[in-house]
């Protein structure tokens, strides 16, 4: 194996933080998704713009005011101390917790976009043929808007791969705890180990390539028309 | 109680609904306007689909809608076909024939194989619906609606996005059902043939109320509020075949009052028929005008007198026996004739339209 066990630890560490994340994200995000999809409120706007801030706002801002809000002093904090959980900046679960933020709009957005096209009408029908509202979103909405979970899920998975600034934020450097290979890459540069960079990079390079290339060339799913 | 109380009250800005109905608990009945007359808003508050602020709906001494009561649409025991097929399109024909049967206790497979057999489906069970014609696919879900023997059938234009071929194949269809079936339907439509092919009750609406409603023959007939449905004020007559001229092919159809030569349309002896006579085909004689081409000449009595449209035209009803039949004259010809309530006169019906 031409990886040094300190790389193969960040990328086990990279696919177990992405794996949960999505995992949360999709159950998460579903509900959020189908009420934006969904909701003729008004503060749809302002709810929609929250969950799309992680896509411009930089990481490091993102990460600093997590970090305050589970810092000692910050009332996620005061309430995971309370709870005798500890505090969660610079554990596995703290950067759970900011990843899921971070990635938030990759799960959302393209849920709220399928969920959007589908449109009233199965769900009318549905309704018709005796399905309640949670029994139709299951039995007609979830399998009509599956092309929309495999790209939100894909989506959300690599997001979280490539993150950086906020892991450095609020999970810092530890190996085995938060060193992901986004950082552990940083470090093979800093310390001028320019071959294990270079390794580490090209697996990067080579599952970014892959994911992109499964998303544009995965045919649309039977049932997305008609 | 039977039948069918709807009253609905909705305020949007710049339409009004305001319907205040007493439907039968049986046959088929028409929400006949023009697109934006309300027919279809009606028809999604009686389905739960629309949520009228103010209404009262029983179906069958069954209260789905009252002040503080509110049935949602998965608890009423209804069939609702749209004017789009909207099958679900993840799921085989079969599959969405079971969808609505899955989820309904009392649900009977003999129910679900009479829809299949009525609707003809049966070679089409294993398909995605994407590999259906577009009158395959409606016949699909008018047999998914049917398959959970619903107390009340609710269609919305189901014809309307077909082309005039796909409407030919599919009503036959229809009226079968209407023939064979004990579900009262509503049947909301625009389109004249296919009420007076499968309407007994119409409820004509406009600008959101209902502008007249009864039995179609009795409402068709009606003088102060002449309905057109199509080109002209005419009426529909429930007839039966009575008797087939092989030579010249004809049929004759009898009906309440009186019986008709029409073309013979391949019906076969007995079976029922639906007759429309339009207003400007009916004329009027004192006597019975023998060395004439038109082969329909009845004997009527004149009920009411009414002015049309232009001051030199008029509208007379006329009874043959049961029957009501509407003709359109000149003021001239009714003044010169002495036409009045009573008067006993000679019909002549140059054209007798045989539909369904």
């Amino acid at each position: 194996m031409f990886l040094t066990p300190d790389d193969l630890q960040a990328l086990w560490l990279t696919v177990r933080l992405a794996s949960i994340v999505t995992l949360i994200l999709l159950l998460i995000g579903t509900p959020i998704a189908w009420w934006l999809a969904r909701s003729k409120a008004w503060w749809k706007g302002p709810v929609g713009a929250v969950v799309a801030l992680p896509l411009v706002l930089p990481p490091s801002v993102l990460g600093f005011y997590l970090l305050l809000t589970m810092g000692p002093n910050g009332p996620v904090g005061q309430l995971t101390q309370s709870l005798g959980i500890g505090l969660l900046p610079f554990t596995f679960w703290g950067l759970v917790v900011a990843s899921v933020f971070y990635s938030l709009p990759f799960m959302v957005q393209p849920l709220q976009t399928a969920f959007e096209s589908i449109g009233e009408r199965p769900l009318e029908v549905a309704a018709t043929l005796r399905a309640s509202p949670l029994d139709a979103f299951f039995s007609v909405a979830v399998p009509l808007a599956r092309p929309g979970f495999v790209t939100a899920c894909i989506l959300t998975f690599a997001h979280t791969v490539g993150e950086f600034g906020v892991v450095l934020m609020i999970g810092g450097n530890i190996p085995g705890v938060s060193r992901v290979a986004s950082v552990q890459i940083y470090d093979h540069v800093e310390a001028m180990e320019y071959t294990d960079a270079h390794r580490l990079s090209a697996v990067m390079l080579a599952f970014s390539f892959l994911v992109l290339l499964a998303l544009y060339t995965r045919r649309p799913k039977l049932g997305q028309g008609a | 109680m039977a039948g069918i109380q709807a009253q609905f009250h909705i305020d949007w800005p710049g339409f009004t609904l305001d319907v205040n109905l007493d439907l039968p608990a049986r046959g088929v009945t028409a929400l006949f306007g023009h697109s934006g007359s309300g027919k279809t808003t009606l028809l999604r508050c009686v389905a739960g689909l629309q949520r009228a602020p103010q209404g009262r709906l029983v179906v069958n001494g069954d209260v789905w809608q009252d002040d503080g009561h509110w049935l949602p649409t998965h608890k009423r025991p209804l069939g609702y076909v749209f004017q789009e097929a909207s099958l679900f399109p993840h799921l085989t024909v079969l599959g969405n024939l079971r969808y609505g049967m899955r989820r309904v206790a009392a649900a009977q497979q003999a129910s679900l194989d009479q829809a299949i057999a009525l609707l003809g489906i049966d070679a089409l069970l294993a398909r995605k619906p994407e590999h259906l014609s577009g009158g395959e696919r409606q016949r699909v879900s008018i047999a998914r609606a049917l398959a959970l023997s619903p107390r009340i059938l609710l269609m919305d234009e189901p014809l309307a996005a077909l082309d005039l071929k796909r409407k030919q194949e599919i009503l036959p269809y229809l009226e079968r059902l209407h023939r064979e079936l004990d579900v009262p339907v509503l049947y909301v439509s625009h389109a004249p043939d296919e009420v007076a092919r499968l309407a007994d009750h119409i409820v004509a609406m406009e600008g959101g109320r209902a502008i007249a409603t009864g039995p179609l023959r009795d409402t068709l007939a009606r003088l102060d509020l002449p309905i057109r449905l199509g080109e002209d004020v005419g009426v529909v007559l429930q007839a039966r075949v009575a008797e087939r001229d092989a030579h010249w092919h004809l049929a004759r159809v009898d009906f309440p009052g009186g019986s008709l030569w029409v073309r013979d349309g391949g019906h076969a002896l007995g079976s029922p028929v639906r007759v429309r006579i339009l207003a400007r085909d009916v004329s009027i004689a004192l006597h019975p005008v023998l060395d004439t081409s038109i082969l329909n000449c009845l004997s009527a009595t004149v009920d009411q007198l009414a002015a049309d449209e232009h001051p030199a035209l008029a509208l007379l009803r006329l009874q043959v026996g049961a029957s009501p039949l509407i003709a359109r004259l000149t003021q001239r010809s009714a003044c010169e004739l002495g036409l009045q309530p009573g008067s006993k006169v000679w019909v002549q019906i140059k054209a007798v339209a045989l539909i369904g």
